[in-house]
């Protein structure tokens, strides 16, 4: 055993050293931190600028033209907070699967044999990864409130579906009473009653879905061609068309390269959902500005949009890690 | 010592002693940063005929334009010394709070809320406004009381869209509301027809009619929703600046009281007797001292941007594009609201 007397120094040795730095770099956080929070405090006091949280139980005073619940302009802003969020989820949740399956038939379709599909499919990945996404939801809002008709002369498709440039208006359960069926009818302005797929929503989640969709058709088509030659020749030995090859052979092995960056579009997917405001539809963003521009309190409303979008990604960073760990054991 | 070892330590206490001595982020005497610039920053509308546009060379004009070219006139010398910032609707207090303008002259409403939590005052009000409606004439409607279930475009953030709320909950209405953040944004969903009524301040209704390719198939309801004060904010907490933006305002409406054009101003400084336009074209009197300017300062005003009523003329007088009458917006002694303390 060596002699504990001829030991060196704690600090001469790295574990000391080590501990010494870090300590350092924490108390240099938390001094960073301190610094940031006190100036801001100090900077708000001195202009004499309101902060804190008690806003939030003041009435809004504002209407939102797309709520999923109640909503009325003496609610409080945190209802209005709640409506903007859950708009948000709306749109990333449906945007996130139709983007999938999109994604899924394009980037199959770029590894076709047939020259018309594989073109067709690289045609729309290059065009559509290349446009910047807030020019895309910009054209598909103009094209739908110009090429639709008036909401005075909807098109009526069926008896209790109407397209206009109110949107999609169809039937919906009525959640506030019974079991009735609440109805779209043509009034003097348009269409009241019955639920409607605005041409905000549906403008952003076409711009959405289309945009996300180029970007996980090429995600899927490399774990395709990552899976080993072998598997896919293996698979024609057994007989397996290619389309038998492609669904019980190459997806599910492909799907352990895909996972990772797929959770990247889905999380990249619901952060471009704050593009909304542009388009003027009422998410979390728009709301908060409305909110910031009422009572000019940006520090609070800000970081109550970071930490929504925070929540919104860490649960879905979560669950997509789940299913990657499953997908990922499934091989010997 | 290795390298990283021998960068590393001075950094940090270099970093330390940097946020230790960091000046304090409000300094204060906009006037002396003014000065210092050698320009006023000026934030006004990104659109907003009448108040604040380009014209087809890039130059900026309109009535909060003006503002601030009086302003710099007064304080610096020459009315071109400003350097305009377009900002919408959200943006605009961040940046007046923050220091990246000096004035916000952006046809902004004058409420409580705005003058006592955001860390700003109004100026004064350099045009009385109200709320209206435009909806398309083929609707066939002809009051603001017959709109109940129409889709209602509106900007984000403004008193219109409070307003509206309020509105339609007294009458019993129903809306849907569709909002943007920028002024042409609506303007293109309205235009469109993706909204049936568009609604903001009776001024920027006018301006935003003369932007579409068929005015005549839209039309202003005569229905006046709302007190909307115009006026000009500065920062609040530095007195001196307060009062030039205020006094310029003042003086523009003094001028046109005492009957001083831009045209006659020279003349009336060298020969009239009047004392009020003596003390007034410091003449007579150094007013401008008290202020922390020089004694030329109304004149500069006068003969550089003009008065009040020329500037209204020229912006949104019944002879430009936007075609308002003055209305509310004359002088007191004519039956409008436009009321100057004295300059003396």
């Amino acid at each position: 055993m060596p002699d504990p007397a001829l030991a060196p120094h704690f600090l001469r040795t790295r574990r000391g050293r080590a501990l010494i730095y870090q300590a350092l770099a924490l108390c240099a956080l938390v001094a960073a931190g301190w610094f940031l929070w006190h100036n801001t405090a100090e900077n708000l006091a001195a202009r004499q600028i309101r902060s804190g949280f008690g806003f939030m139980r003041q009435p809004a005073g504002f209407d939102i033209g797309e709520t999923l619940f109640a909503y009325s302009s003496r609610d409080t802003y945190l209802r209005a907070f709640a409506i903007g969020v859950a708009n948000t989820l709306r749109v990333a949740l449906l945007g996130i699967v139709l983007a999938t399956v999109l994604g899924t038939l394009v980037g199959i379709g770029r590894l076709s044999r047939n020259l018309l599909v594989r073109g067709l499919c690289t045609a729309y990945i290059e065009v559509m990864r290349n446009i910047p996404l807030i020019i895309q939801l910009f054209a598909w809002y103009l094209v739908i409130t110009e090429l639709l008709p008036a909401a005075t002369e909807p098109l009526r498709i069926g008896p209790y579906i109407f397209l206009s440039k109110s949107g999609l208006q169809f039937p919906f359960p009525d959640l506030s009473g019974g079991l009735t069926l609440a109805v779209p009818e043509v009034g003097a302005f348009g269409i009241t009653g019955g639920a409607a797929a605005t041409p905000e929503f549906l403008s952003l989640l076409i711009g959405l879905t289309t945009f996300t969709a180029a970007y996980i058709a090429e995600i899927v088509r490399s774990g395709v061609l990552a899976v080993p030659r072998g598997q896919t020749e293996a698979a024609g030995a057994l007989g397996l068309s290619r389309a038998l090859t492609l669904r019980l052979v190459l997806l599910p092995q492909a799907l352990r390269i895909i996972v990772p960056p797929l959770t990247s579009q889905y999380l990249n997917l619901t952060k471009n959902s704050s593009l909304a405001v542009a388009i003027g539809y009422p998410d979390v963003v728009s709301i908060a500005n409305t909110t910031i521009n009422q009572n000019g309190q940006a520090l609070e409303c800000v970081l109550m949009i970071m930490t929504v979008y925070l929540a919104i990604n860490l649960v879905t960073a979560l669950a997509m890690g789940w299913y990657n760990r499953r997908v990922a054991l499934v091989e010997r | 010592m290795p390298a990283s070892r021998r960068i590393l330590v001075p950094l940090v206490a270099a970093t330390a002693l940097a946020l230790g001595l960091a000046p304090p982020a409000f300094a204060g005497k906009t006037l002396d940063a003014v000065k210092a610039r050698g320009e006023v920053i000026c934030g006004v509308n990104t659109s907003g005929p009448g108040f604040s546009s380009t014209d087809s060379k890039g130059r900026w004009q309109g009535l909060d334009v003006d503002m601030c070219r009086a302003v710099a006139a007064a304080a610096l010398g020459s009315g071109e010394k400003v350097k305009f910032v377009p900002l919408n609707s959200q943006q605009r207090f961040a940046a007046l709070q923050s220091g990246e303008i000096d004035i916000l002259s952006r046809n902004t409403t004058w409420t409580l809320t705005r003058d006592a939590s955001l860390g700003i005052v109004f100026a004064g009000i350099n045009y009385y406004d109200g709320q209206g409606f435009m909806v398309p004439k083929k609707l066939n409607i002809d009051s603001a009381k017959k709109l109940d279930g129409a889709t209602v475009c509106v900007q984000a953030g403004t008193t219109s869209e409070k307003n509206v709320a309020d509105y339609f909950l007294a009458n019993n209405m129903k809306y849907k509301s569709v909002v943007f953040d920028t002024a042409e944004a609506i303007q293109s969903a309205f235009f469109a027809g993706r909204c049936q009524v568009y609604t903001t301040d009776m001024s920027d209704l006018a301006g935003a009619r003369t932007q579409t390719s068929k005015p005549d198939d839209y039309m202003i309801l005569p229905d006046i929703i709302s007190k909307e004060p115009l006026g000009p904010a500065v920062r609040r907490g530095d007195d001196d600046w307060f009062e030039i933006t205020r006094w310029t305002l003042n003086a523009m409406l003094e001028a046109e009281e005492a009957g001083l054009t831009q045209a006659n101003v020279d003349k009336m400084k060298a020969e009239s007797k009047d004392p009020a336009i003596q003390r007034l074209l410091g003449v007579s009197e150094d007013t401008g001292k008290l202020l922390g300017l020089d004694k030329e300062w109304a004149y500069r005003i006068v003969k550089q941007v003009g008065t009040y009523g020329e500037s209204f003329e020229r912006n949104m007088g019944p002879k430009s594009a936007l075609g308002l009458p003055r209305g509310v917006n004359k002088l007191w002694n004519h039956g409008g609201l436009m009321y100057s303390p004295p300059v003396r």
